[in-house]
């Protein structure tokens, strides 16, 4: 069964000066261990596109199931536990919290699962596999560079196990030897742990790390 | 790590805006406790200085006419059954003691009936034949060194009267006031003013709970066919004495409410500012697989912790303030002591506790109604 799976989906947004249609009738499937690139022009869809596989908002029409949940019809509650317990987000500006440490911000997702014990030493495990020092652990993110914050948003998006990582832009805010790094970081996670990696992105560099790219157009698969 | 650990965090972050709202919250329990406080020893102080008089009926003629007679006082013993009836008149009267003049209020109750309405400090009870008389306690606290003492020799007119009793302070009574008088047999008050009437009657309930009976039994015995006797319920007044003093401390408390409201507007404004500039820090909590209710509590507990810190500090200082509001406008601090006088700081805490929440509810509730994606874009 695919991980994400896209089924006649439209996206519309009623506005007053008339209804505008975001997605137009795409279908998609991801099989788990594919590194999927997601591209095209701005305004062709792709923010609402990830939106939905992020199962942040729901598809006026047709069928979306995430890790094997179908989440038409599912209340924010719903869609909130399905972002928690089987989707890792990244995004272009990291947004940690910057009130919490580096260690406590990959904590943080396992902490909203309840409270377990070994939760600090898997967050310190997952960090260690990112490449971040320990003395780096009880720094805040301000006080990391781009890419050491990156990593960190990557542990927090990895530290819950979660069926996919939905990167947006990761390199996005990065100069291009730490994008790279960070490219090479997702490239491993993908390859030895075979996690499901979704990236929306415009850089056309990126396709070579990918098994293979989804163009949109206009709401529509190109 | 947890949500309150958070939300202490948060509130740390912005120091400066927190201390003013912990201030504000601070004012508002201090208001609360030291205001409630103060109204609270008012009525302790008024228990205090007035006796417990609840079993005791005063009756007193009715307008038009000024005294009563023996025969009315007569009936009045027959219409309350087996209490005590005590008939007394009063004046006022110049005094001499030695060489030293001045004057005193001069209370006249029948001998045999002194014993049970007033206290001996030192001394006896004077006896109806001879010329003895009693004098106040404040009176003769003042009076110590005029030479009016235990003993002495007071001149009333061209009688002389010896001193052979110093009664016991007694307050403010609703009856009779003999702190500041001299208390005489009403046989030498009855020979010396040559007057056989009484200007009123006081009446001892056996039983309390009979209070009502017997001024019922005396009213339909004396006013049968026009209103010539007046009987007071001492109980009654005592109990709208207590109702006004109620009704100080409430409206001093609700002076004291309306600053902790004011706190609570600004802890309102704190909370969402708060919220206005996490905005894009609630996206990605949301984003992230942080629940609506999660978020809520996050900022309740951060309205939470502004309450507690400022019940606390205004906890402690109510106790101060407090302790000098009493000593200052009621001059006697230990009414602070007084558990109903306690109570006061517990419930201006518990006010600020709740009126710090109550404010975070809408900020807190706006934080966890925000789109998700939208909060996300947020810069």
């Amino acid at each position: 069964m695919p991980v994400i799976s896209f089924e006649h989906v439209s996206k519309v947004y009623p506005l007053p000066a008339g209804d505008v249609v975001a997605l137009d009738d795409v279908d998609i499937a991801i099989e788990a261990g594919e590194f999927v690139l997601v591209m095209g022009p701005s305004g062709s869809g792709k923010s609402t596109l990830l939106n939905i596989m992020g199962s942040l908002d729901v598809p006026t029409v047709g069928e979306v199931t995430i890790a094997g949940n179908r989440i038409n019809g599912m209340d924010d509650d719903d869609l909130t536990l399905l972002r928690r317990d089987h989707i890792g987000f990244v995004f272009q500006q990291f947004n940690l919290i910057p009130l919490l440490s580096v260690v406590e911000n990959v904590e943080y997702p396992l902490i909203l699962k309840g409270r377990q014990n070994g939760s600090r030493e898997r967050a310190e495990e997952v960090l260690e596999a990112v490449g971040i020092t320990r003395t780096h652990f009880t720094h805040k993110p301000g006080e990391l560079s781009g890419g050491q914050q990156q990593r960190v948003a990557i542990a927090r998006a990895l530290v819950n196990d979660p069926d996919f990582l939905l990167c947006d832009e990761p390199t996005g805010n990065l100069d291009s030897k730490t994008g790279t790094a960070i490219m090479d970081l997702l490239d491993r996670m993908n390859r030895e742990e075979g996690k499901t990696v979704v990236m929306v992105t415009h850089d056309p560099r990126m396709t070579e790390y990918a098994d293979r790219t989804i163009r949109l157009a206009d709401g529509r698969l190109a | 790590m947890t949500f309150f650990d958070l939300a202490r965090r948060n509130v740390s972050r912005h120091w400066l805006r927190s201390v003013l709202a912990v201030v504000g919250i601070v004012i508002g329990v201090i208001a609360i406790a030291t205001l409630g406080i103060l109204g609270n020893s008012i009525s302790l102080m008024f228990g205090d200085m007035v006796t417990d008089v609840g079993d005791t009926l005063i009756v007193s003629p009715a307008t038009g006419t000024t005294k009563l007679t023996e025969r009315q006082v007569g009936d009045i013993t027959r219409a309350v059954g087996s209490s005590q009836v005590i008939p007394f008149s009063s004046t006022a009267d110049k005094m001499s003691v030695g060489e030293k003049e001045g004057g005193a209020m001069i209370y006249a109750i029948p001998a045999e009936n002194i014993p049970s309405l007033l206290e001996v400090e030192s001394g006896a009870y004077p006896r109806d034949t001879g010329a003895g008389c009693l004098i106040g306690s404040q009176l003769a606290a003042n009076s110590r060194e005029n030479g009016l003492k235990l003993g002495a020799r007071v001149r009333i007119g061209d009688e002389t009267l010896r001193v052979v009793g110093v009664l016991e302070e007694r307050g403010m009574g609703f009856d009779i006031n003999p702190d500041y008088a001299i208390v005489v047999p009403y046989s030498w008050y009855s020979s010396h003013y040559d007057e056989d009437d009484y200007d009123q009657v006081i009446v001892k309930v056996r039983d309390v709970n009979d209070i009502d009976a017997v001024k019922e039994s005396i009213e339909q015995k004396m006013n049968r066919r026009e209103d010539v006797v007046n009987v007071m319920d001492t109980r009654g007044i005592l109990e709208s004495v207590f109702a006004a003093t109620g009704s100080i401390t409430v409206f001093l408390t609700g002076i004291g409410a309306i600053s902790l409201i004011v706190a609570g507007v600004s802890i309102l404004n704190v909370m969402l500012m708060s919220v206005t500039e996490r905005i894009k820090e609630i996206g990605v909590l949301r984003s992230i697989g942080t629940r609506r209710s999660e978020v809520m509590r996050m900022f309740i507990y951060e309205a939470l912790f502004l309450g507690l810190a400022g019940a606390a500090i205004g906890g402690v200082l109510s106790f101060v303030a407090g302790y000098l509001m009493t000593a200052v406008f009621v001059g006697n601090a230990d009414y602070l002591f007084d558990p109903t006088s306690l109570l006061y700081i517990i419930f201006g805490m518990a006010f600020g506790v709740i009126t710090s929440v109550a404010s975070g509810l809408y900020p807190a509730w706006k934080a966890a109604q925000l789109n998700p994606i939208q909060a996300l874009r947020h810069e």
